[in-house]
């Protein structure tokens, strides 16, 4: 139980997607200007990250791996097919990221036309793909890597909406010419990073 | 005062549009509204009129760091005393002790004059540097963006020499206040528009890039390792909970209470006493400058976090067993609550969100000091980490607010 808790923490704080690795910055930037925009965007992450990090992991261990695919005929436990996994991720996250779109569609149609490209566009975010090579790399068990996907989705969340929040602060600013839109936030967001530097090396 | 007055008035057509240093304007504003209450408080839209403007709230902080400046000018002098070894004296280097040396001043911790005297030598230079670093921003920002010299800028230049150990390079100290003060405030457009708090940011930026001049058991002393008494330990009060555990170090090194609460122990220049803190609250408070929902919210926050932390009690790391009321005196939870937590422009707006937004802090430092190995003091991420989560606090306290004028006008 200590050792969920403690990936938990890990996956939302010392490793955060956006503010340690600097994963998913398109969306994490472009979609941050309202609070509300930004809690739909991290709900869709959330949603896709938790679908797609475990499913990915079955799909490692039992079809891609050395020896995975031991359990249709003993002939085949030395394939080796390690290098279909890009290919196998990013098609389960356009599926998942789809059935999202289409859910959005249906249930928010509000939420839908102001993320406009941006929901489909989760299939190609660097944050989700991230946490399924991730969860490769570390060789996370099932359990594990759905304690990852939540985490490493909520830990995105926080994060653009936190930036949200200042963001909307900061229309009161006067943010030299140059500066305004993308320039600031790339400031903001590096000094929510060193701000962020508080968790690193948490271990419980 | 007459004088001044005059000499100002003369040397305004100067530097007003037209006059020969028109771009200089707002260096002459600064000068003359700093001596003399202005006639036009604000420029801008959206005001509340009232005698007290920006200048004289930031004044009011400044005097209460007054109490925090001077008893921390004489403990560097009163430390450096206690480590340095009399035979010794030869061994130390730096133009500061050449400077005791010549003037005779002497190395005696009874004495507190000559106490005082070293400390002035250490922590001047310090503050004198950010003063020089930091205004020369400030200025570069008002001349070219055509705004006034922030007085925000007299507060922030306090608090960063008060932040750091004496034995702080001084191109650190440039180099970070500038970094705090042009991509804290000013790239936001100045006080009042920055998200994180200006000398916080310094600090942490000098935190991260030179670790080793501003954590450790070598900083906190302004002697020379050669020059100590044999087996001198220069380690924080937290730096030896975090190694031996709170119980161990408290007993084993005599640590009494009263002595991290009075604040004769070592530390960051200014932040070691927390009843000088004390003294600068009230001062805060009762002049209404610093919100006490902030303080209170802090120390809430801190008190149930501890009691939580102590009823877990984990037998490997001895820092679980820390009781609330120590957590308050060490490092610098006193200073941090406050002189920096309670930042108008980067804390909570809503009354509300400052008591979370304290509540939160004081909980985060107490995890952060407990659980994560690599920071042992955690009083500068934690106002850090909230500062960046306050636009939030806020926004959904109005929106709670919001929700609940809406259901009461509807029934």
């Amino acid at each position: 139980m200590e050792h969920y808790l403690n990936l938990a923490v890990k996956s939302v704080f010392v490793e955060n997607m956006a503010l340690a690795f600097f994963l998913g910055m398109c969306s994490f930037l472009a979609c941050s200007r309202k609070v509300d925009t930004a809690i739909g965007l991290g709900v869709a992450v959330i949603f896709v990250q938790v679908m797609t990090v475990p499913m990915n992991n079955l799909i490692m261990h039992y079809l891609l791996a050395e020896g995975a695919l031991g359990w249709i005929h003993p002939s085949l436990a030395h394939v080796n097919l390690d290098f279909l996994s890009f290919i196998l991720f990013i098609s389960t996250i356009a599926a998942m990221t789809q059935i999202v779109e289409m859910a959005c569609d249906r249930f928010a149609p509000k939420l839908y036309a102001t993320l406009g490209v941006f929901l489909p566009l989760i299939a190609v975010n660097c944050a989700i793909l991230g946490g399924s090579l991730f969860m490769q790399e570390r060789d996370y068990s099932f359990p594990e890597s759905v304690v990852y996907g939540i985490g490493s989705g909520f830990g995105w969340m926080l994060a653009i909406v936190a930036l949200a929040g200042i963001r909307e602060k900061m229309r009161y600013s006067n943010v030299p010419h140059g500066l305004r839109g993308l320039g600031i936030t790339f400031i903001t967001v590096g000094l929510m990073a060193i701000a962020f530097m508080a968790f690193s090396g948490i271990q419980l | 005062m007459k004088f001044l007055l005059d000499l100002n008035h003369r040397l305004k057509k100067d530097f007003e549009k037209g006059g020969r240093f028109e771009k200089l304007y707002p260096l002459f504003e600064a000068n003359d509204t700093f001596l003399f209450t202005p006639d036009s408080v604000t420029k801008t839209a959206s005001h509340v009129r009232d005698g007290l403007d920006l200048k004289r709230m930031m004044t009011m902080v400044v005097i209460a760091l007054i109490p925090c400046t001077v008893f921390g000018m004489w403990n560097v002098g009163y430390q450096a005393n206690l480590a340095i070894d009399a035979a010794k004296v030869d061994q130390l280097t730096g133009w500061q002790h050449a400077v005791i040396q010549a003037l005779g001043i002497g190395y005696n911790a009874g004495n507190p004059i000559a106490c005082f005297l070293q400390g002035a030598l250490f922590f001047l230079p310090v503050y004198i540097i950010t003063i020089v670093a930091g205004g020369f921003w400030e200025v570069v920002f008002a001349v070219v963006r055509k705004h006034e010299v922030n007085e925000g800028f007299l507060v922030t230049s306090l608090l960063i020499p008060l932040t750091l150990p004496p034995t702080i390079p001084l191109w650190q100290v440039a180099l970070g206040t500038s970094f705090g003060v042009v991509f804290g405030k000013e790239v936001f457009g100045g006080t009042g528009m920055n998200f994180l708090n200006p000398a916080l940011v310094a600090r942490a930026f000098m935190f991260f890039a030179y670790p080793g001049q501003i954590t450790g058991d070598q900083v906190w002393v302004a002697a020379d390792q050669a020059a100590r008494v044999d087996g001198y330990s220069g380690a924080t009060i937290l730096g030896l909970t975090r190694i031996e555990g709170f119980t161990h170090a408290t007993t084993e090194h005599a640590y009494t209470w009263w002595k991290a609460f009075t604040g004769v122990e070592l530390g960051s220049m200014g932040e070691t006493s927390a009843l000088m803190c004390l003294i600068g609250a009230v001062i805060l408070i009762v002049t209404g400058v610093g919100s006490w929902r902030t303080m209170l919210g802090v120390a809430v926050g801190t008190i149930i976090m501890s009691l939580l932390m102590n009823l877990v009690h984990s037998t490997t790391n001895g820092s679980f067993v820390i009781p609330f009321w120590w957590h308050m005196v060490m490092g610098g939870w006193a200073f941090g609550t406050v002189f920096m937590a309670t930042d108008p422009v980067s804390s909570a707006f809503t009354n509300l969100g400052k008591l979370i937004y304290g509540f939160m802090i004081g909980s985060f430092v107490v995890l952060v000091r407990v659980v994560n190995p690599a920071y042992p003091e955690a009083m500068m991420l934690s106002i850090l980490f909230m500062n960046m989560l306050a636009p939030l606090v806020d926004h959904y306290v109005v929106k709670a607010n919001i929700k609940k004028r809406l259901a009461r006008n509807a029934a």
